[in-house]
């Protein structure tokens, strides 16, 4: 089943066409790659998703439903949550509070909320850290907790802008091993990813985007070895040079 | 915190039993104290809590104090159900204003100066209009009685506006632990994460104007009766819209205790210097005063002296718990 379907994805900024005419789909329980160099419209792609930031032509069927022009709170209590790649936790109220807003969405009391935001924290390995504010997480913790704020909104598709970056190897493999535990519990998962390392292991297909249009689709190992893809992110002259 | 609420009902304990004790002159000071403490109260639900700022509440004050008034001298109305129309008059304000803010995401200073804009334009409005007074104002009569809302001596006020306080902080504590609440907070730490997580931003915003523009105008009342002349320059003026506000900012925003302790520390200052100066002559040099303490606790404790009191009393605890 189609949980996310994109169809001819149009945004401009002025002159500048930052998404054009994007359009792939998201299935039932998969884990997909959007990767690209800086700058090819692949954050847009996701504001144009969450109702950020409204498309200007396409639509977005989120199961089969269309979602465009829809407001963000709107889109997420249907069940698609998104991360900021710039990390948003609300910084003077505590680890605990923070991923207590997702889970109050879809509760009403204040204790069952909280009840299960610790499981959360515990499954994202922040349960220590419950008590303290979250302007005292240093960023790879910052990054788990953005992922648990959504969480505890239980999404049906989690879109995840970057979670690794800034990470160190140890710490890219537990957020792999998180994700991977997310997408077993049935989360279908659009990841927008520099770390070549978590686009490899986690992703079943990838989308590269150059310029705001897909150049390349299919499994991590084949695209990263597309002709077209290499220079988008290299260059001509370095496809040149290797002859 | 179990100790934080028995230390409180000790004060409030002390404090029923004050008037035993002290003169018209300091009753008036500690009416003074719960009334800014209330003020400053009802703004941080708005700001504090939710984030938008507002330079304009003195709007509300004057909706609240004219609303009554009005309503008293033309159809012989209570100003206590005057404070209510007042209230729901001044909600209704505070909405229109809202929807112009948040629904076109006027954020940060545009929607200050919108705030400052809704509260000049009403004061200009109000000293045009002959049945509300004009420039001059309005006289209040003095006929004491509960049901007019008027009394003789400062003992009534004292325990009215003590009660306006004490429910103030109660109905606070109880928005703060709340859904609501939670929901207000995210909205003030960051919108757009907020938004993400499905919180309806323009909906907890248009709440919490809400509930803060009829907290405010009931003060409104208070003051009409309490002072017995409405000066719309005053009663909407930016001057009060900054009063109101520098309790809340230097005992603590966004929390229930900072508006009370900032009314504390603050209001028998100003009173107390306002007397001692205007004597030598040097009427005004209180506000001086009072803009060095803004800027001192600005610069050096941006999150109120709540947290220092805070902290002292934990170390305190510690201490005596030690031994």
């Amino acid at each position: 089943m189609s949980m996310l379907k994109v169809n001819h994805l149009t945004k401009s900024f002025g002159g500048l066409t930052a998404v054009d005419s994007l359009s792939f789909e998201l299935k039932e329980g998969e884990i997909l790659g959007l990767i690209g160099p800086n700058g090819a419209g692949k954050t847009t792609v996701f504001n144009c998703l969450s109702g950020f930031s409204p498309p200007d032509l396409g639509e977005v069927l989120f199961k089969g439903q269309a979602v465009t022009g829809m407001k963000p709170h709107a889109i997420c209590q249907m069940g698609l949550a998104r991360t900021f790649q710039i990390v948003k936790p609300f910084l003077t109220i505590s680890v605990l509070d923070n991923v207590m807003i997702g889970a109050l969405i879809g509760e009403r009391s204040i204790s069952a909320a909280e009840k299960k935001s610790m499981e959360i924290l515990h499954m994202a390995g922040l349960g220590s850290m419950a008590n303290t504010e979250a302007q005292g997480l240093p960023l790879p913790m910052r990054k788990r907790l953005e992922l648990a704020k959504c969480l505890a909104t239980d999404p049906l598709v989690l879109l995840l802008d970057e979670v690794m970056a800034g990470l160190n190897a140890t710490e890219v493999d537990e957020m792999i091993s998180l994700i991977r535990q997310v997408n077993s519990k049935g989360v279908s998962i659009l990841m927008i990813e520099h770390v070549m390392r978590g686009v490899m292991a986690l992703s079943q297909s990838v989308i590269v985007i150059n310029y705001g249009r897909k150049i390349a689709e299919g499994p991590p190992e084949q695209v990263v070895k597309d002709q077209g893809v290499i220079e988008a992110y290299l260059g001509k002259e370095f496809l040149d040079a290797q002859g | 915190m179990n100790r934080l609420y028995m230390f409180m009902a000790a004060a409030l304990a002390l404090i029923l039993a004050l008037p035993l004790w002290l003169d018209k002159y300091t009753l008036g000071i500690f009416v003074m104290i719960f009334y800014y403490a209330y003020l400053g109260q009802s703004w941080n639900v708005l700001t504090g809590y939710t984030g938008h700022i507002s330079l304009g509440h003195a709007l509300y004050v004057g909706i609240g104090a004219y609303t009554s008034t009005f309503l008293a001298q033309t159809w012989g109305i209570s100003p206590w159900i005057g404070m209510l129309a007042g209230g729901l008059l001044s909600m209704t304000v505070a909405l229109c204003m809202g929807y112009l803010g948040f629904r076109f995401g006027l954020r940060g200073v545009y929607f200050v100066i919108l705030t400052i804009g809704f509260a000049e334009i009403t004061r200009l409005i109000v000293s045009h209009i002959e049945a509300l007074g004009s420039f001059s104002g309005i006289f209040l009569d003095f006929n004491p009685s509960f049901i007019n809302f008027q009394f003789r001596g400062n003992m009534p006020y004292y325990y009215i506006s003590l009660g306006f306080m004490v429910v103030s902080m109660i109905v606070v504590r109880l928005i703060e632990t709340s859904r609501l609440g939670r929901f207000m907070i995210a909205t003030r730490e960051d919108e757009d994460a907020a938004e993400a997580l499905g919180v309806n931003t323009f909906k907890y915003s248009m709440i919490a104007i809400a509930i803060s523009a009829f907290m405010t105008a009931l003060a409104g009342t208070f003051y009409a009766n309490y002072i017995f002349y409405l000066h719309p320059a005053t009663l909407f003026g930016m001057a009060l819209s900054i009063e109101l506000i520098m309790r809340p900012i230097i005992g603590g925003m966004g929390t229930v205790l900072g508006p009370v302790i900032g009314s504390f520390i603050l209001t028998p200052l100003s009173e107390i210097s306002r007397a001692y100066f205007a004597k030598g002559g040097l009427e005004g040099l209180h506000l001086i005063l009072y803009g060095i303490l803004a800027i001192l606790v600005v610069l050096f404790m941006p999150r109120g002296i709540i947290v220092y009191l805070k902290g002292a009393s934990q170390w305190i605890f510690n201490s005596a718990d030690k031994k």
